[in-house]
């Protein structure tokens, strides 16, 4: 089997508490290197989302910087303003048009994650209230990649876990504790 | 990516076709934002794969001047980062104002607000007409519109905003009038500033400048590329000449060495020698 090597998590309302309780499951032996679009406005959170994650996890949380490096058990997060794609293992940044009325947009993120890493990827959307990460876990379940959706009824928001379930039928449909235990029994099986 | 992918390759034909039929080189861009805009094209050009783009891109001008605008994204504002501009004054003005005359480049400026921006900081500090602007872009479209200095007038409670937050004293507004839906900038901000047609990727330095201002333009570009302007840009700047790029960019290596950092956060740095 092979190993994952990314794990690619997209949030909109109610993000902070989600991607905060995923990212708090997993812990320095976490094989992956993860990435995670939350949509932000840089007005309001100048810089305090790393940090606030950070907080909760044990992994190295920093905001992604242009062509920086993507690292086993390191998280980067989008900065505010820009999306976030990964190119040769490392970060590419773009200032482009929003897409879904969103940058960082999670279809963006997770249609280049599909690209660049194909089966070696897992994706997982969580609590939202736009359809923003539906076309790009699609464009990560197309390539063989593996794909997670918050079960919509524990989810603050559950537009955007609905919309991920209408677009691809996901090899998992989870409470939002049990995310972050199966992210790593998937990655250490696969290992 | 594997190097033997075919879309891989159908990228960097359809780039070498460019370059050899428009002499528009995109060889050097970062590949991931690059690709999803030649896939956009290629979807509303009714095109299925890149190789089908290519085809139409090379024998219909038209085509290539849509992909032009797809390629150069212009997404700006005034005082955007209003933190910049605040440092700005701060750390940057004290040194400009050292100079009988400054030269400042700002490169990739899009549309202009960044330029705007930038003149209204030295207005206020009284050095607008102690300095020269040379604000340059590859796209000729953006820049005739830079010239005009007129910005939809819906967006400049965001720029107020942005303007504020940058330490700004009183109103933008009086800077600038309004009619049909749009806000026209003060002559006087633009009469010391030059609107030239400038490609980082393939021309050479043009002058000798005290301040380069160039954010959000190189994270288009790959390394080998960034490396290219960071070249240029040393063979454009003063000694202690000062460097602003973007919140998420920095001196590639190894340039690192020739600058010392004037404000971490910032990025703004300083030519050592
Ligand atoms: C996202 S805008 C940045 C505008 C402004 N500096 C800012 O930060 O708001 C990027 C600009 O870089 C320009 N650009 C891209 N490649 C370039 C090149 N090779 N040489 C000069 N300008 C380039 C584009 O045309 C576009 O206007």
């Amino acid at each position: 089997m092979t190993a994952y090597e990314i794990v690619a998590i997209g949030a909109s309302w109610g993000g902070l508490h989600a991607v905060g309780t995923v990212l708090a499951g997993l812990d320095g032996s976490f094989g992956a290197s993860v990435v995670v679009a939350q949509h932000r406005d840089g007005h309001d959170d100048q810089g305090l989302l790393p940090e606030l994650l950070a907080r909760r996890t044990a992994l190295r949380v920093t905001e992604g910087e242009d062509k920086g490096p993507l690292a086993p058990g390191s998280v980067v997060l989008a900065p505010a303003g820009y999306h976030l794609l990964v190119e040769d293992r490392s970060v590419e940044l773009s200032c482009e048009d929003l897409v879904q009325f969103s940058r960082p947009s999670i279809d963006v993120l997770f249609e280049s994650v599909a690209e660049e890493y194909g089966e070696r990827a897992i994706g997982v959307v969580l609590t939202g209230a736009n359809p923003d990460g539906a076309a790009g876990l699609a464009a990560i379940a197309r390539r063989g990649g593996h794909t997670v959706v918050q079960d919509p009824q524990t989810a603050e928001r559950s537009e955007m876990p609905r919309a991920a379930l209408a677009a691809v039928t996901p090899d998992a449909v989870l409470p939002l504790e049990r995310i972050a235990p199966h992210l790593r029994r998937v990655c250490a099986e696969a290992a | 990516m594997n190097p033997d992918d075919p879309e891989r390759i159908e990228v960097d034909l359809l780039l070498e076709g460019v370059y050899r039929r428009y002499s528009y080189d995109f060889r050097g861009y970062a590949r991931a934002s690059l690709r999803r805009r030649l896939w956009r094209r290629a979807h509303e050009e009714g095109a299925k794969t890149l190789s089908g783009l290519q085809d139409r891109v090379l024998h219909d001008p038209a085509v290539m001047d849509r992909l032009l605008r797809d390629l150069s994204i212009n997404v700006t504002e005034m005082f955007r980062d209003p933190g910049f501009f605040r440092i700005m004054r701060e750390k940057v003005v004290p040194i400009l104002r050292t100079y009988p005359y400054a030269r400042i480049w700002n490169a990739g400026c899009s549309t202009g607000e960044e330029t705007y921006s930038l003149a209204i900081v030295l207005a206020e500090a009284g050095l607008l007409d102690r300095v020269r602007i040379y604000a340059t872009d590859m796209n000729d479209d953006v820049l005739a519109r830079a010239r005009q200095g007129s910005f939809a007038l819906d967006k400049m409670g965001r720029y107020e905003e942005n303007y504020q937050r940058a330490g700004g004293a009183g109103d933008m507004s009086r800077y600038f009038s309004t009619q049909d839906g749009q806000a026209t900038f003060a002559r006087s901000l633009s009469q010391g500033t030059v609107f030239a047609q400038h490609n980082l990727a393939q021309d050479a330095a043009f002058n000798e400048f005290h301040l380069i201002v160039c954010r959000n333009v190189m994270i288009y570009f790959a390394r080998p590329l960034q490396e290219r302007v960071h070249e240029l840009f040393l063979a454009s700047l003063v000694r202690f000449g000062v460097v602003a790029l973007g919140h998420k960019e920095s001196i590639v290596a190894p340039f690192e060495d020739r600058y010392d950092v004037l404000d971490a956060g910032e990025k703004l740095y300083r030519r050592k020698r």
